[in-house]
């Protein structure tokens, strides 16, 4: 801030502090003309109003709001660009990247100064970090598997709570239109635990490509068919038959068997578990428009530690 | 006159101009000199302005009253910033006008959603909310995925915008119409979200 601005806003601040001052001392004095405790000249129903002065406790605390403010001013930044006695700040909000904000986060947690929101972050990680520390110790089989960890899967589920649960259900058992179930065994990319940890780290992103162009109405029919026969189902044989010669384009993702391929994300055709649906509808939409599933990353988000704890929950889940 | 304040009690234009005076010595200490200042003006390092079909996302956002139940502002409390990401910077919303920071939370804070969850979940969430958050007790907005933008006010909405300050270049108004015609006001409003806050980096 400006010098002209830090003189504009003092002058204003103290001026009225000042003024109030004066307005309540010219108050306190008797300009009615009238003595104290006598008629002012005004009546209604036998009810006088007298010339009374203001109250004394009224008038102190209207003292003590005034001392108030000036040790106020002078302790905490009011004035312009005066810091204030103190050096407190809510926060460093002058910062313009999160490099700068991590840089001034550090900065005033080694110098001990007086900005708010860093020093709850700083006792928050004096509490926790060595909580998450020693959850991080241990391997995520061992923690999901364990009974003496049964604390760790029940932070693991506060975090799914509020991270993952608005689309993977709070149940963990997905939803349909492309939020997978967590809690079967059947994985898009890996059920391990370091697959699952990759997974939140990363996030992932799905590419069903759409088959309209490439096999007209008639051709997404016949792969229609030949698909939901890979899960036994009962199909039209003959379009079946048709499907399965354009299945190899298929197969280049899905294998020729259909069993996907976790490397890429590709869904197992054959075992009946429908990330969009599996009626003919749902799997026709599928192929005629292709599907862009997306798994947010949360790197960012969660931080190492916290993933690892996350992790765990969720393969706990479906190793039980 | 007997009495000097009697001047003021009898007489309420007087009165008026006089609060008048003391709201404003309020208002000339603590708004004016935010106007001119440094850390209100200088966006952050990552800051680019709304694409076209952003910017007409942030109009429907704003016609649907989103700010009446979602606010754009975390604030810095580790409370919040461990749920929603790192706190809200002046220099995120230099460019906002109006700013749509809010104060009601119904919903959670949106001020940076963006990246947050998929295109596809925003699409499902908005046509009806309880297929993907049973409790939840946000309305459907099923109407968004049927009309359909005509860009006739967008070329004039982005130079307003520049008008302002905004970095806007002449290609990009002149292209403004023919990126978001023909799209629809789902598509514009999950580009929207799908872009805040996601500029500090």
């Amino acid at each position: 801030m400006t010098t002209f601005w830090t003189i504009w806003i003092s002058i204003i601040t103290l001026g009225s502090i000042a003024g109030s001052y004066m307005l309540l001392r010219w108050c306190l004095s008797n300009k009615t003309g009238v003595k104290e405790g006598e008629s002012m000249g005004h009546e209604f129903d036998g009810i006088v109003e007298l010339n009374n002065q203001l109250p004394r406790w009224w008038t102190i605390l209207f003292y003590i709001t005034i001392v108030w403010a000036l040790v106020y001013l002078a302790l905490y930044p009011g004035l312009g660009a005066y810091k204030g006695l103190l050096g407190w700040q809510s926060s460093n909000q002058t910062i313009l990247s999160l490099e700068e904000s991590e840089q001034a986060l550090q900065a005033s947690i080694e110098s001990g100064a007086l900005v708010q929101y860093d020093r709850e972050i700083k006792f928050a990680n004096e509490k926790y970090d060595p909580i998450f520390a020693e959850y991080a110790k241990v391997d995520i089989e061992t923690l999901a598997s364990n009974e003496e960890h049964a604390d760790v899967l029940k932070v693991g589920q506060r975090l799914f709570l509020q991270n993952c649960a608005q689309c993977h259900g709070s149940d963990a058992r997905g939803q349909n239109g492309g939020f997978p179930n967590l809690t079967d065994d059947d994985w898009l990319y890996g059920g391990t635990a370091n697959k699952i940890v990759e997974t939140l780290q990363r996030g992932r992103n799905a590419m069903m490509p759409a088959w309209l162009d490439a096999f007209g109405e008639e051709g997404i029919k016949e792969v229609v068919e030949y698909t939901l026969s890979l899960s036994g189902r009962q199909v039209n044989q003959a379009l079946a038959d048709k499907g399965k010669t354009r299945f190899m384009a298929c197969a280049a993702c899905h294998g020729m068997d259909g069993k996907g391929n976790q490397m890429i994300g590709a869904p197992n055709l054959t075992d009946n578990i429908w990330l969009y649906g599996g009626s003919k509808r749902a799997v026709t939409e599928t192929l005629t428009y292709g599907r862009n599933g997306v798994m947010p990353a949360f790197n960012k988000t969660l931080g190492d530690d916290k993933i690892h704890v996350v992790s765990a929950y969720i393969y706990s889940l479906s190793n039980k | 006159m007997k009495n000097p304040h009697e001047l003021i009690e009898k007489n309420v234009g007087l009165l008026t101009v006089l609060v008048l005076f003391a709201i404003a010595l309020g208002a000339m200490a603590q708004i004016t000199p935010l106007m001119f200042q440094q850390q209100t003006m200088e966006p952050v390092k990552g800051l680019k302005p709304y694409t076209a079909l952003q910017m007409e996302g942030r109009d429907i956002y704003i016609r649907e009253g989103c700010v009446g139940c979602h606010s754009q502002m975390i604030r810095p409390f580790r409370a919040e910033t461990e749920r929603y990401g790192h706190y809200s910077v002046a220099g995120e919303s230099v460019w906002e006008r109006p700013f749509l920071w809010g104060s009601k939370r119904t919903g959670p804070d949106l001020a940076r959603v963006g990246g947050r969850y998929s295109d596809e979940w925003h699409r499902v969430h908005l046509l009806n909310p309880r297929n993907v958050v049973p409790e939840s007790n946000m309305p459907g907005y099923p109407w968004l995925a049927e009309n359909v933008l005509d860009g006739e006010l967008i070329a004039d909405k982005l130079s307003l915008f520049r008008d302002f300050g905004v970095p806007y270049t002449d290609e990009d108004i002149a292209g403004a119409k023919a990126a978001v015609e023909g799209k629809t006001e789902m598509e514009a409003l999950i580009a929207y979200l799908q872009s805040l806050g996601t500029h500090l980096k």
